[in-house]
């Protein structure tokens, strides 16, 4: 068998397969980050807790009302959305003219609470989120076994991801929303209700944590502190993608999944740190991030 | 001078209230025990509130209160951050007049727990901790371990599955002193039982997804995987390990430190046929049962583990040392606590060894099928007993300074 650097070529496919997947939450988390930065400039400390919620929902409908997966998938982020635009209209909108500091600190804020409260209501243990019949099993690649449901992952974030993108980047719908960024006031001259779209543009980043928190529920265990663990990773991919650039933080996301798979097999105790080291170089040699505009 | 001061505080208190001769030498007239635990994060279910709880029970049982002591509780988090749980230590020490800290799951925050009791010579009863260098190097005369450590848990587990044909090991390690002590330990047994070791990966602490470095424990071929981690990260390895169809695939887990919390956490259907070393299951005995129905009652139904069952009788043991000696001096009710036979409705008749090490025995245990449990918290079947004698590293092993 063929080896680069000690390791089977065969092995290495599925480490790259592996690091894809990883790569996928990623970029939907981030996807959700560079979306409410991008267009209402608030650093969104909240995406983690968020992301928790839709998988805490999810595992509650099911507990509760033996509503299954599917329909978790729909209803989940439109009740965490739901309560994201209760946040926004409440407290966001009153910061929208203050340095975007004082947005992380409250969405940081906001996500200890709702952390801590989770944790005192459901334990930190987790809760098991049975993986749903049509996924059980996995394919024999030859190279490793690939989880169906792992199969499932890669190619709806990919759909997730690409639709988000060409919605904002390409359609009608999407120039508001970046007209309105651009300058508030002419856009609002045009008749259009600048408040709504930006209220619902929060709500929508927020869907979208809700709805990696039910792709990653039959996964990971359900626990409080699951948004925690990853919140932070995800913020350095959207600094490396550069900050409010949409493609960018897709790209980013798979691409660092890869690379943090990679270094699973090279080194594995640098895999939670080797993110940070790349972010730290991008930020030396391009302070906008990969993709982003100076400003 | 400040000492003296306090004297004569607690002296001129002493009289005003008029305190009998029975608490004569109790400091303030009560006896104050701190809980310090894991409030918030991963450990929170094994321990946390449940330690509290356990206490309170302890002190209810042991009717040391109906005799005219006074007993009083605090309890604080540490975050599982060394810097915090040390200085909250000190403060309860220095200033809150806390006599005893109990608990203390970290083996980090409880190696510095254990040196700043010893510093104000307090007591501290270690139940949440596993390092078995709190007995070993790290051994003072103001502390007692008592639920379990990382050679027990190797010594149980690990031997068990070598003996039983598992003679050939991967390990997925969690890369902090904990993880390397415990992989440390299991890999001397497997080589004592005459296993070999293929390999092992050391994966950074919580870690969310484990599919990477469990491909690497399939490609060595290794017929064990043993997951030398706690908490968050063996529930994530067992359950992401069932997804990549590793126990199907013919490679078998051995949860190095499970507790029944995690079982709870997993579900049967994915944590079923794993075999586990603990101290204490809450359905071995009418005792245990009963304990186990109170406790529930008061912890949002979560039934004991190891960890709550010893909070529960060390601080029982605690209680009849101070009421034997009529004192709180925290060295010598360790020393009288280490002299009197130890005996409670948990763990049953044992002794405290000069090291603090507590002797009793361990359970090598499966978890059951689904269809083999009635409902939750039926989780294990008792497959062995290993004698209280066997259990725990030998005395000379330890080179604890304290045994000459």
């Amino acid at each position: 068998m063929t080896e680069i650097f000690g390791v089977p070529t065969q092995a290495l496919f599925g480490q790259l397969l592996i690091g894809l997947i990883n790569g996928s939450f990623y970029a939907m988390l981030s996807l959700g980050l560079a979306v409410i930065f991008g267009l209402l400039n608030i650093i969104n400390f909240t995406h983690g807790a968020q992301y928790m919620m839709g998988a805490f929902c999810a595992w509650f409908l099911l507990e509760r009302w033996g509503i299954g997966y599917w329909w978790a998938l729909l209803v989940a982020p439109i009740v965490i959305a739901a309560t994201g635009i209760v946040i926004e209209r409440t407290m966001l909108s009153r910061l929208y003219k203050l340095d975007h500091l004082y947005g992380l600190l409250l969405t940081f804020g906001l996500a200890l609470m709702i952390q801590g409260l989770f944790t005192n209501e459901y334990g930190s243990s987790g809760q098991p989120y049975r993986l749903p019949e049509e996924f059980a099993g996995a394919y024999n690649l030859g190279f490793m076994f690939l989880p169906k449901y792992r199969a499932w992952v890669v190619l709806t974030s990919v759909v997730v991801c690409f639709a988000t993108w060409y919605v904002i980047e390409r359609t009608k719908l999407g120039s508001y929303l970046r007209a309105a960024t651009e300058n508030p006031t002419v856009v609002k001259a045009f008749g259009i209700n600048v408040p709504r779209m930006i209220t619902l543009t929060y709500g929508f980043g927020v869907g979208l944590a809700a709805f990696a928190g039910v792709m990653a529920a039959p996964i990971y265990q359900v626990s409080p502190q699951m948004g925690a663990n990853l919140i932070i990773v995800v913020f350095a991919v959207v600094v490396i993608g550069g900050m409010g650039s949409i493609m960018g933080s897709i790209l980013t996301g798979f691409g660092l999944g890869v690379v943090e798979g990679l270094t699973k097999v090279f080194y594995p105790e640098a895999s939670n740190t080797v993110i940070f080291v790349i972010m730290v170089i991008v930020l030396l040699i391009r302070p906008a991030g990969l993709f982003g505009k100076e400003r | 001078m400040k000492l003296f001061k306090r004297g004569l505080l607690a002296l001129a208190v002493a009289a005003t209230l008029g305190a009998g001769v029975a608490q004569a030498q109790i400091s303030d007239n009560v006896i104050k025990i701190g809980i310090l635990s894991d409030m918030s994060s991963l450990y929170t279910d094994l321990a946390g509130a449940g330690s509290v709880a356990a206490a309170r029970m302890a002190v209810e049982d042991s009717g040391i209160e109906k005799r005219g002591y006074k007993v009083e509780f605090v309890s604080a988090d540490h975050q599982n951050k060394p810097d915090v749980g040390s200085a909250i230590a000190r403060q309860w020490y220095d200033t809150d007049k806390v006599d005893v800290i109990v608990d203390v799951p970290n083996s980090g925050v409880a190696l510095a727990v254990n040196q700043i009791t010893k510093e104000k010579g307090k007591v501290f009863l270690a139940n949440g901790p596993a390092s078995s260098d709190l007995t070993g190097k790290a051994c003072s005369p103001n502390t007692v371990h008592w639920t379990y450590d990382t050679w027990m848990l190797a010594n149980g587990t690990g031997s068990a599955i070598v003996k039983s044909g598992g003679d050939t090991w991967f390990f997925l390690t969690a890369d902090y002193a904990f993880g390397h002590a415990l992989e440390r330990d299991t890999e001397a047994v497997v080589l004592k039982n005459g296993g070999k070791v293929l390999g092992k990966v050391r994966a950074p602490l919580n870690t969310q997804d484990f599919s990477s470095f469990l491909l690497q424990a399939q490609a060595s071929k290794a017929k064990i995987l043993g997951l030398a981690n706690a908490g968050g990260d063996t529930t994530n390895s067992i359950k992401q390990a069932a997804e990549f169809g590793i126990v199907k695939g013919g490679m078998n887990m051995a949860g190095l430190l499970v507790f029944l919390t995690d079982v709870h956490a997993l579900g049967l259907q994915t944590a079923q046929g794993l075999i586990v070393t603990n101290t204490f299951y809450w359905d071995m005995n009418d005792q245990t049962r009963a304990f186990a129905k109170r406790f529930a009652a008061v912890d949002k139904g979560i039934h004991p583990t190891m960890v709550h069952a010893g909070v529960y009788a060390s601080t029982l043991h605690y209680l009849k040392a101070v009421e034997a000696l009529k004192s709180d001096d925290g060295t010598k009710v360790v020393a009288k606590m280490k002299e009197m036979p130890t005996d409670d409705p948990l763990f049953g008749k044992g002794t405290i060894r000069v090291d603090g090490r507590k002797i009793h025995p361990a359970y090598l245990m499966e978890v059951k099928k689904p269809s083999e449990s009635k409902g939750p918290w039926d989780y294990y079947k008792v497959k062995a007993t290993i004698p209280a004698d066997q259990a725990f590293r030998p005395l000379k092993d330890g080179e604890c300074p304290l045994v000459k």
